[in-house]
């Protein structure tokens, strides 16, 4: 017998294709908005010389985190300098650091609404699960009719495969406030939005931050992945030594993520404990 | 107990039902069943049932009731944090569960402050900010309510801990910023549900006395919470007696311990009551001051003043007992240019031997405010009983048990 398969694929397809005919001068503005954001930071940063880029950052360790994480700072710089991957690293830089800018701007608000309504919460909830199970590159396959080749795909893949932890730490962070200190809250009459600014933000502030740290790790995930569609960046090394068979470079490449990885996750972590003392 | 004091809340039959059928919860209760068979029944949990009582303007009244009987579901009630099934709770003229949302957090700013059992200080801010939180709230500007919080943070005894997190402080000074957040708020009522019960016995005793004294300074209307008889004993000026939701008595300390209602109160007051044997000598203490027949009336009401008493009892030269002098009367004396005040002698007080069981002193206080007088069988004065001394040594005797 010959059961006719659903045509889930078709469906999709004509609907992706819907919506980028239709909404083209969106996609498109939001093209040319992500672009000239990722150019201004990515230029400016290249514009500093490696000195004293890498002295401003050990120069930040330092503040935030102490003498330690400022020697392994420029330690771990200097040798991706050293390799010559610098520019590529400041262009992982730039992709992270948007792709967190973004999805952090639009988890921040989604996660407080699941937090405080259950009704979205019980919406929320399977959507985020579905984002994070389904494999990344799929994202990228919409990416590329909306936005084209290139960083801006990049970064749209790279904000919806790394947004879930920023809202589901959130979501977490604000639940986690203690019942008898939100009774106190409305004991004294404050309002709602009072209650969410002055007791149940601030005191979810610790986990938000762990949900932004890992945002930020997910999103450096992404580099590899992010290359296959044009991003540049220490991905791109990595995805040209596979191509070339050249696995010296491809180590070498790693290394430098590893390194950004550890930084970006040592200084999120600092920040996350200087906020609550 | 006067009963035309002025009324600062009226609570009219008052229930609340915990679950999504409350009427068919009430509907039994009005059959008669009782919170155990209406939970079978209906799954729904009669947390209050038909409470009416009145707080004075004032007063410090205290609910008191075991674990379970609905205290906290109570105090809740009052200021909304839990939403009334049916009743009226009328404060200044306002029905709060009919009060609209606005108009409920405008009525909590004003009159409602609430201390918490386990404080519910805030972390992340600092005591003085936690005591200022009220003030913040109703949009006080900030230099004004630092000057509050400031007062009322030395009023609590925490002068010097402005700047410290409350996860620095002891249990006791916890709860202190948490009076001082409430004090800060100048509201008309102050709730506190269990204030004490997370403290140590000892810290409990000192919180117990500081806040009679603040009460005696500022008459604030309070409403408080206890399952502690002693603490309740000690501290109310009247009592409702609470038990799975229903209020079984309302009284004075003392009528709920010379006059139970039934069998309940009596059980809850029986280590009190085995006291019985507790004698007056037990609650007895030294007399401060006494005079001699043959003082003259400055002296002895010069010793008054000393001892900020406002009557003296008079002695012979074998320390008996030979009457009260009051302070007025020996005004009157010296303005007769009386010698000795032995002539301005009142016999209006109560003497008992030191064997005199203590419940039966209750009753002899009367409207007096002299202290009872204690004496042998050769008419000496011993010592002296004040009203104070008689709960306290009553609500040890409960404690011991
Ligand atoms: N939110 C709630 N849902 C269901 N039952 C409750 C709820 N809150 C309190 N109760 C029940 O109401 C009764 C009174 O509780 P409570 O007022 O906390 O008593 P107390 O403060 O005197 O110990 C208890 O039987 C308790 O289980
Ligand atoms: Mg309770």
């Amino acid at each position: 017998m010959n059961i006719p398969s659903i045509p889930l694929g078709d469906w999709i397809e004509s609907g992706l294709t819907w919506l980028t005919s239709e909404y083209s001068s969106v996609t498109r503005a939001i093209s040319r908005f992500t672009q000239t954001g990722i150019d201004v930071l990515n230029d400016s940063l290249m514009w500093l010389p490696e000195w004293a880029l890498l002295g401003l950052i050990a120069l930040l360790c330092w503040k935030q985190a102490g003498v330690r994480l400022a020697i392994g700072a420029v330690a771990g710089l200097a040798l991706i300098w050293n390799l010559g991957l610098w520019n590529p690293m400041i262009e992982t830089l730039t992709l992270v650091v948007f792709a967190t800018l973004v999805a952090v701007v639009i988890a921040l608000p989604v996660g407080i609404a699941a937090a405080l309504s259950n009704r979205l919460y019980r919406l929320i909830m399977p959507i985020l699960d579905f984002m994070q199970t389904m494999p990344a590159f799929v994202y990228l396959i919409p990416a590329i009719p909306f936005f084209g080749i290139g960083s801006v795909s990049a970064i749209f893949a790279t904000v919806i495969f790394s947004m879930p932890p920023a809202i589901r730490f959130t979501t977490l962070g604000i639940r986690q406030v203690p019942v008898e200190l939100i009774e106190a809250a409305d004991a004294y009459g404050a309002t709602r939005s009072q209650k969410l600014f002055k007791v149940q933000l601030p005191l979810s502030l610790p986990t938000v931050m762990a949900g932004i740290n890992q945002t930020i790790m997910l999103a450096l995930s992404m580099v590899v992945i992010a290359a296959m569609i044009g991003a540049d960046g220490l991905g791109s090394e990595v995805w040209r030594a596979i191509q070339r068979l050249r696995p010296g470079d491809g180590f070498e490449a790693g290394i430098a993520v590893v390194i950004l990885a550890m930084l970006l996750d040592r200084l999120t972590q600092s920040l996350r404990k200087t906020r609550r003392s | 107990m006067d009963e035309t004091r002025p009324v600062k809340i009226q609570v009219r039959g008052l229930s609340k039902v915990f679950g999504k059928q409350p009427k068919k919860a009430l509907e039994l209760r009005d059959q008669g069943l009782k919170r155990p068979e209406i939970l079978d029944k209906t799954g729904q949990t009669l947390g209050l049932s038909n409470i009416s009582f009145d707080v004075y303007e004032g007063e410090l009244l205290v609910i008191m009731g075991l674990s379970g009987s609905g205290k906290s579901t109570l105090i809740r009630c009052l200021n909304r944090l839990i939403d009334t099934t049916e009743g009226d709770i009328i404060i200044d003229g306002e029905n709060i569960p009919t009060l609209s949302e606005k108009a409920l957090l405008e009525c909590r700013r004003r009159h409602f402050s609430m201390v918490f059992q386990n404080f519910a200080l805030f972390p992340h801010r600092t005591v003085r900010h936690n005591a200022e939180f009220g003030l913040e709230i109703r949009g006080v500007d900030k230099a004004e309510r630092h000057q509050i919080a400031q007062n009322a943070l030395t009023q609590v005894g925490l002068d010097g801990w402005e700047d410290a997190y409350p996860n620095q402080l002891s249990g006791g000074m916890q709860q202190r910023v948490g009076l001082a957040r409430a004090l800060a708020n100048d509201s008309t009522v102050l709730l506190m549900d269990e204030a004490f019960s997370a403290l140590d016995p000892l810290i409990r005793k000192d919180m117990q006395q500081e806040l009679l004294q603040l009460q005696s300074k500022m008459q604030k209307t309070t409403v408080f919470i206890t399952h502690d008889l002693d603490e309740a004993l000690n501290i109310g000026d009247r009592i409702v007696l609470l038990k799975d939701g229903e209020v079984v008595q309302i009284g004075t300390p003392e009528e709920i311990l010379t006059q139970p209602a039934d069998d309940y109160v009596r059980r809850f007051i029986e280590g009190v009551d085995r006291s019985r044997i507790l004698t007056a000598e037990s609650a007895m203490r030294p007399v401060r001051s006494t005079a001699r027949e043959s003082d003259g009336p400055r002296t002895a009401l010069h010793r008054m003043r000393d001892h900020t008493i406002d009557s003296i009892y008079v002695t012979d030269r074998d320390r008996r007992l030979i009457g009260l002098l009051e302070a007025e009367s020996a005004s009157k004396a010296i303005d007769a240019k009386s010698e000795t005040i032995s002539d301005h002698l009142s016999q209006d007080f109560r003497k008992v031997s030191p064997e005199e069981p203590l419940h039966n002193l209750f009753a002899m206080f009367g409207d007096k405010s002299y202290p009872i007088a204690v004496i042998d069988e050769q008419q000496r004065l011993l010592g002296v009983v004040v009203k104070g001394a008689v709960l306290d040594e009553l609500a040890r005797a409960g404690e011991q048990q």
